[in-house]
């Protein structure tokens, strides 16, 4: 009974090990390491979470590179060619094969387990804060339509992007297949409310490019011919910053600089907004009116 | 019914009569290297071009390289940078990395296997010719209008509409050129392996290194097909008016990636595959020691390859695709890791209680296991599809694929040339120069590319000619371009040495390593029939057999403990 009892208890060291690393290593992340050995983070919880699962790998990887690493060095230097010595004809171990084998398996086990824990909250949207941004107007906030890709309450802010040579443009509130002609767009810098699911439909007009923001998140290739589909959720507090990211997928001599800003705002900000946005185009719909206008009674007129 | 009444063969000789013809004395000059069929003249042919096509590819690199040592340079044009990435991409991959493993096998496969030649002579020949072809179509593009999207050619960016002019069309001649090219390779090697193995080498007897040409060249046949189709479609949607990978028009630019990477997967393994192999052939010979788990060794070769043709959508993890797909590929990829740590794990096993003599092929051997185990854990990042969507893309990529194809396959293409060097020449190459060598590459390798997965995690990605000056992409970038130049160096030392030790090295002998494998049962350089006698193989080691059975008869002692087996050679 003594062995059995000790074994568990040696397990129970090392999974506590193995937590503490973890959060230490979280802990430390935001101070230092992102960009240098994790990925880029703090904009949205997906991205979050993505470093979360990216931190779980790395202490499990660093275990294995240390272990692996070692036992050639040490091979290398212990068992270097020296007067007297005399190689051990050893052709294979299969208890020792099986069990490397078995070991090997166990961690994509353990792998595969940790990323289905973390998966849904990375892929699926979450609703938006009670503070969020709510729409007055219908047609911003989507309640209806294919659920799959909107919160569980099917309310986010919807933005159509779409990817060209060489730049994004966002269309807010619609969808990409059936935006209206006077929707609210910009290009290259999005504005986005704070507490507010932002949900993205990601389109391409001419030639397949990839929507990129590292701290909100992963990227999602626009091709033509397709709709892919991602989420962000920037936290209150957050008013003010500009998070940059540029087009990932080679899309021709400037994909260099086919730059994307997301602009956090507070919701009372991106309701202005918008209303500035919108008395844009209607100003500017009046003045292509006008001179529509002017052209029907005298086409010769310079517009 | 027209039955065919076969006439008995009664009316021949019942003995063949022996006519000698005109013993042609053997061709000299170099037309003679023309019109070669021998299997280590079209070896050498192989190895002397691929490695001019690396010298190219790495001139490229390092000229990449330059324009991103600084921020916001202004040392290249846009377009010369894409033109030059997607060269130096297709370069290394159609040109060096997979032909320069025909080469080796061209050489070493019959002579390790015992046999006379290859199954097919002329077609092997013919492998070699249009291997060139492929190449100097290629570069012929630079005279007009190198391609310039990428090696991954992605439609639309590859149409007709975005890069009219005939830069891409080069790079389809090249793929059909090469893919023939290695598509005829494959199947003689093959044809060979089958059919040729010297008495007594079963399967199980067979050298690692022919399991994995073997292995090679199957995947190749699966793989190529798949590519020609691919890039046919391609050319007939540039030049003959079709769709496939038109969206506007129903087609799918996705159909592409999907085609692609069927290929472009299994083409990872068929380039890292050969140099497994030399590792497997090298640790046990300097490590004076056995290889450990031979049978899993092989067996593992054989499974990564099935593997090996079932992740390749882990390349499209952020395109639009279900998540059940995602998940399926993600699970496919954890796989392959289990049989290449089986292989790594049996690697070091094999140093484990050996005596090591520390030659530079063992160094190369070394620094390719640590090398590549970092190429082997970053995959396994890649491999998780969320955390893939981050890191794709990025120079995390690069850094990984360098890892594994830099760091993992061109190092054991360095182990193979000190390996092998003194059979092919006759001579020795230095141990100084080599040592120097591998360390400046050890150096100059790590330090280019471990920094590039921190770029990746900073938002950098692949393929940009500039970018901006934010956080420590300077830094990061100025470490990759100074450790570029030193891995050139280490590769400069390497071309030194060959070209001092081809006429100047200290001659070598049949068997400088006291090998295991039947290439040094014959002089350096084989003559052109390669063996007089074949010997009848007993063990995976047939060399220490043969030795071992020398010593009992000449009454010497030998330094193995084990006593020798019967009578072994054939006359």
């Amino acid at each position: 009974m003594p062995r059995a009892l000790r074994a568990p208890r040696r397990h129970k060291g090392l999974l506590v090990a193995f937590a503490a690393a973890v959060v230490a290593t979280l802990a430390l992340a935001p101070a230092a390491l992102a960009g240098v050995i994790l990925p880029e983070h703090g904009g949205s919880p997906n991205a979050d979470r993505i470093n979360t699962l990216y931190t779980v790998v790395l202490v499990l990887a660093a275990i294995i590179f240390v272990g692996v690493e070692g036992a050639l060095i040490y091979s290398m230097v212990r068992f270097r060619a020296r007067k007297g010595a005399v190689a051990a004809q050893i052709r294979g171990n299969t208890r020792l094969e099986v069990g490397w084998t078995i070991g090997a398996a166990a961690l994509i086990v353990i792998l595969a387990g940790m990323t289905f824990a973390l998966l849904p909250g990375i892929r699926e949207p979450e609703n938006s804060d009670a503070n969020g941004f709510r729409a007055s107007n219908g047609g911003i906030l989507y309640a209806a339509g294919p659920v799959k890709r909107l919160p569980p309450n099917g309310k986010a802010l919807n933005i159509c992007v779409n990817g060209q040579q060489y730049l994004w443009r966002y269309t807010y509130g619609a969808r990409c297949k059936d935006a209206p002609l006077n929707s609210v767009f910009s290009y290259e810098t999005m504005v986005v409310p704070t507490g507010t699911t932002v949900t993205l439909d990601i389109v391409a007009q001419d030639v397949a490019h990839s929507w990129w923001i590292p701290e909100l998140g992963g990227k999602f290739d626009a091709i033509p011919g397709y709709t892919n589909y991602t989420w962000f959720k920037v936290p209150h507090g957050m008013e003010g910053r500009v998070f940059r990211g540029q087009c990932a997928e080679l899309c021709g001599r400037n994909h260099a600089n086919m730059i994307a800003h997301v602009k956090a705002v507070s919701p009372a900000d991106f309701e202005q907004f918008l209303a500035s946005k919108k008395a844009q185009i209607e100003a500017a719909d009046a003045g292509a009116a006008a001179s529509r206008q002017r052209l029907d009674r005298n086409p010769q007129a310079n517009p | 019914m027209a039955a065919t009444e076969i006439a008995p063969t009664t009316a021949l000789p019942a003995v063949p009569q022996v006519v000698a013809h005109e013993v042609r004395p053997e061709p000299r000059g170099w037309t003679s290297w023309i019109t070669t069929t021998d299997h280590k003249r079209i070896g050498i042919l192989y190895l002397v071009t691929t490695f001019a096509f690396f010298l190219i590819g790495g001139t490229e690199a390092l000229m990449m390289r330059l324009q991103l040592g600084t921020p916001d340079n202004t040392l290249l044009e846009p377009q010369t940078f894409n033109q030059l990435f997607t060269m130096h991409g297709t370069t290394m991959i159609f040109l060096f990395v997979v032909p320069v493993w025909a080469g080796f096998a061209n050489y070493f496969v019959p002579l390790m296997i015992g046999a006379r030649d290859m199954a097919f002579p002329r077609l092997n020949a013919l492998s070699y010719w249009l291997l060139l072809a492929g190449g100097i179509v290629f570069y012929a593009t630079m005279f007009f209008n190198p391609p310039e999207a990428g090696w991954t050619m992605y439609p639309p960016l590859s149409s007709s509409a975005y890069l009219p002019n005939a830069g891409i069309d080069g790079w389809i001649f090249l793929i059909h050129l090469t893919g023939m090219s290695s598509l005829l390779g494959s199947i003689n090697f093959y044809a060979t392996i089958a059919n040729m193995r010297a008495p007594g080498m079963g399967w199980g007897r067979l050298p690692l290194f022919v399991w994995a040409t073997l292995v090679y060249a199957i995947l190749l046949i699966l793989a190529l097909p798949v590519v020609a189709g691919a890039v046919t479609l391609l050319l007939t949607d540039r030049h003959f008016g079709t769709h496939f990978y038109d969206a506007t028009n129903g087609g799918s630019p996705l159909l592409w990636q999907h085609l692609f990477w069927f290929f472009g997967h299994p083409e990872v393994y068929i380039m890292i595959l050969p140099g497994f192999g030399v590792v497997s052939e090298v640790l046990p010979v300097f490590a004076r020691k056995p290889i450990f788990g031979y049978k899993a060794i092989a067996a593992a070769t054989v499974v990564i390859a099935f593997l090996g043709l079932l992740v390749w959508a882990h390349h499209m993890f952020a395109t639009p695709s279900p998540t059940v797909v995602l998940v399926f590929f993600m699970m496919s990829s954890f796989l392959i890791a289990v049989p290449t740590g089986i292989k790594i794990f049996n690697w070091i096993a094999t140093l484990w209680r050996g005596t090591i003599d520390f030659k530079t092929p063992l160094w190369f051997c070394c620094a390719f296991i640590a090398q590549f185990l970092i190429g082997g854990i970053t995959g396994v990042f890649l491999a998780i599809f969320p955390v893939d969507w981050q890191l794709t893309d990025t120079y995390y990529v690069v850094a990984h694929f360098h890892y594994v194809l830099m760091g993992g396959a061109v190092f054991t293409v360095f182990a193979a040339i000190y390996y092998w060097f003194p059979k092919i020449s006759g001579r020795l190459l230095s141990e100084g120069l080599g040592k120097l060598s591998c360390l400046l590459m050890f150096i100059g390798f790590n330090v280019t590319f471990l920094v590039q997965h921190s770029m990746g995690l900073s938002g950098m990605p692949r393929r940009i000619y500039e970018y901006p000056d934010i956080g420590h992409l300077h830094l990061y970038n100025l470490i990759s371009t100074i450790g570029s130049f030193i891995l050139a160096l280490g590769i400069l030392v390497t071309i030194i040495n060959v070209l001092r030790s081809v006429s100047r090295g200290v001659v070598a002998g049949p068997d400088p390593w006291k090998g295991n494998t039947l290439e040094w049962f014959t002089s350096s350089p084989p003559p052109v029939n390669n063996f007089d006698i074949v010997p009848r193989v007993r063990s995976v080691e047939p060399m220490k057999d043969i030795r071992r059975e020398i010593d009992r008869r000449t009454g010497r002692s030998s330094a193995l403990a084990t006593p020798a087996p019967e009578s072994l050679v054939r006359h």
